[in-house]
């Protein structure tokens, strides 16, 4: 938020000139540089460029194909796996564990951030609770969630779920405490209050934060999901890493860690688009 | 109404007739205010007793940190006296008041809305949709931001933001104005203009107007009365030391000899030297 509207000082009298000009972006790089388009063929140089050296060290034998499979190696495992049908089962499951996981957490998170961050009482009362949960490593949880759960579905994506609370749940509460007293004195004085002073003027003056806290949480849910997956798990992306460690197939570690970027980076995307839209239309 | 607006130009005399209609009085009755308790206690305000007159324009002087927005947040409702209490119209205010509308120093407009979702705020609840927007847009022209309707508030000048938060007040068509400095913040030229607009708006909309402001010129040029708060030796809290009626109609000549002198004393009374 910038402060000049909300202090209202202006080197120039109202009343009379209209609103000051948009700042000139008429720099030929500036220009390229705002295309979408031109934005993401640059983000794409540096992986084209980290794939070439990768496939010029494989053909010059630096490593031993066990150590690091050339790209075409990663290519035709990948062939071999979606020939059998399991790498599609593999890739489906893992989306839908983070999937789950995120949406629970991330809603958990936006309720209970939401409370906290409002009613001085159940902070008081839950916060220290929060803090000092937040404060265990929830790897340190997996064992006792097989215990409860056992090995299916539940206790992967509760973990998840645990993974993507948090980031929500904080960036939330804190948000809210720091929205603008000045508006929020303001909007009571006419009247607002309960729901609509909510979803008048705070909840739109967090949608930002809101935003950074469901990529935090999003990324975070990719890396419960591995850790999940690793320990106790018959399909999905972290299965692979491990049966193919034990395996000795290192051309299926490099593909499912390849996976697990380019799948992350596009549910990121997504959610970056959906950021730009809501960023628009309240911040 | 007083002598000094009746006796005005025809545009004054036209807030004389209309101004009953909507215009409520305002009581102060032994307002007080401290924070804290016990011996760490700060006394703020204290025994203020004084009637505003319906459509009466009121200036609320005094150095900063005196209370006078204190003064002015217990009239809307925003907090509560300690001691005493407000009347608005005969009846105590309890919470935030409807019958008052407040601007404040800065525009505090939401930075996501336009100028007229923004104004639409301030719309009393159970307005309808389309008397609403006929409302905003009447509203707009009044304060000469009609072209502006759909920008944002970053989007244009200080003292416009300025102007969507008195239209925003004036939505409310509140029977008491409170304007807490509403022009302190903005620079001299764009002041002078807010006055006169502050004029136009009370003639349109007749009020009454509780204007907090330290600038002595600004309270002589529109009020029909100033109370200067103060602090009396040996007691604690601030209380009114001074009421003045200012003389002439409005408009009133910026350069006029006699508001000259009263400007001095005013001064003085809050400790700055005549030179």
């Amino acid at each position: 938020m910038s402060n000049s509207y909300l202090t209202g000082s202006s080197a120039v009298p109202g009343g009379i000139q209209g609103p000051p000009a948009a700042p000139s972006r008429n720099t030929a790089a500036a220009g390229l540089l705002s295309k979408s388009w031109a934005r993401v063929a640059l983000g794409l140089v540096v992986p084209f460029l980290l794939l070439g050296l990768w496939q010029l060290v494989s053909v010059l034998g630096v490593f031993s194909a066990v150590q690091l499979p050339s790209p075409g190696a990663v290519l035709t495992s990948a062939a071999d796996l979606i020939e059998r049908g399991e790498l599609g089962t593999h890739i489906a499951i893992s989306t839908q564990r983070v999937l789950t996981g995120f949406a629970l957490g991330a809603a958990l998170g936006l309720v209970l951030g939401a409370l906290l961050g409002l009613s001085r009482l159940a902070d008081v009362l839950l916060g220290p609770l929060f803090g000092a949960v937040r404060a265990v490593p929830s790897l340190a949880l997996v064992p006792l969630l097989i215990l409860w759960m056992g090995i299916g579905e539940d206790s992967k994506v509760t973990l998840i779920t645990i993974g993507a609370f948090f980031p929500v749940f904080t960036t939330v509460s804190l948000a809210l405490r720091h929205v603008d007293k000045n508006l929020v004195e303001a909007a009571r004085a006419f009247g607002l209050n309960g729901i609509k002073l909510l979803t008048t003027v705070q909840l739109p003056a967090v949608v930002p934060a809101v935003f950074s806290g469901l990529r935090l949480a999003l990324a975070q849910s990719w890396l419960f999901l591995v850790a999940a997956e690793l320990i106790a798990s018959s399909m999905g992306l972290g299965f692979l890493l491990t049966d193919s460690q034990n395996n000795g197939r290192t051309d299926r570690m490099f593909l499912a860690i390849v996976l697990l970027a380019v799948i992350g980076k596009t549910t990121d995307a997504l959610l970056g688009v959906a950021e730009k839209w809501a960023v628009k239309k309240w911040a | 109404m007083t002598a000094v607006l009746s006796s005005g130009s025809h545009a004054v005399s036209a807030a004389a007739r209309t101004a009953p209609d909507t215009a409520l009085s305002v009581t102060f009755d032994g307002v007080g205010r401290s924070f804290g308790s016990g011996a760490d206690a700060h006394v703020v305000l204290r025994d203020i007793n004084f009637e505003v007159r319906p459509g009466e324009v009121l200036a609320i002087l005094g150095s900063s940190g005196c209370g006078k927005s204190t003064l002015l947040r217990a009239t809307a409702g925003l907090d509560a006296a300690s001691t005493g209490q407000v009347l608005i119209d005969g009846t105590a205010v309890r919470g935030i008041d409807d019958r008052c509308a407040v601007a404040f120093q800065e525009p505090r407009l939401l930075p996501w809305q336009t100028l007229q979702a923004n104004v639409a705020i301030g719309l009393p609840k159970g307005t309808s949709a389309s008397d609403g927007k006929a409302k905003v847009s009447e509203l707009l022209k009044l304060v000469e931001l009609d072209r502006f309707a759909k920008h944002q508030p970053r989007a244009v000048s200080g003292g416009m933001a300025q102007r969507a938060s008195l239209a925003r007040a004036l939505a409310r068509k509140p029977g008491v104005l409170l304007l807490d400095e509403p022009f302190g913040a903005l620079d001299a030229l764009t002041r002078l203009k807010m006055q006169d607009l502050l004029l136009d708006v009370h003639r349109a909309a007749p009020a009454t107007v509780l204007l907090v402001t330290h600038d002595v010129d600004e309270a002589l040029q529109l009020a029909d009365r100033i109370i200067v708060l103060g602090r009396e030796p040996g007691k604690p809290g601030a209380t009114i030391t001074q009421t003045i009626t200012v003389p002439g109609a409005r408009p009133r000549d910026r350069a006029s000899a006699e508001l000259a002198r009263m400007r001095g004393e005013l001064l003085a009374s809050l400790g700055v030297d005549r030179h």
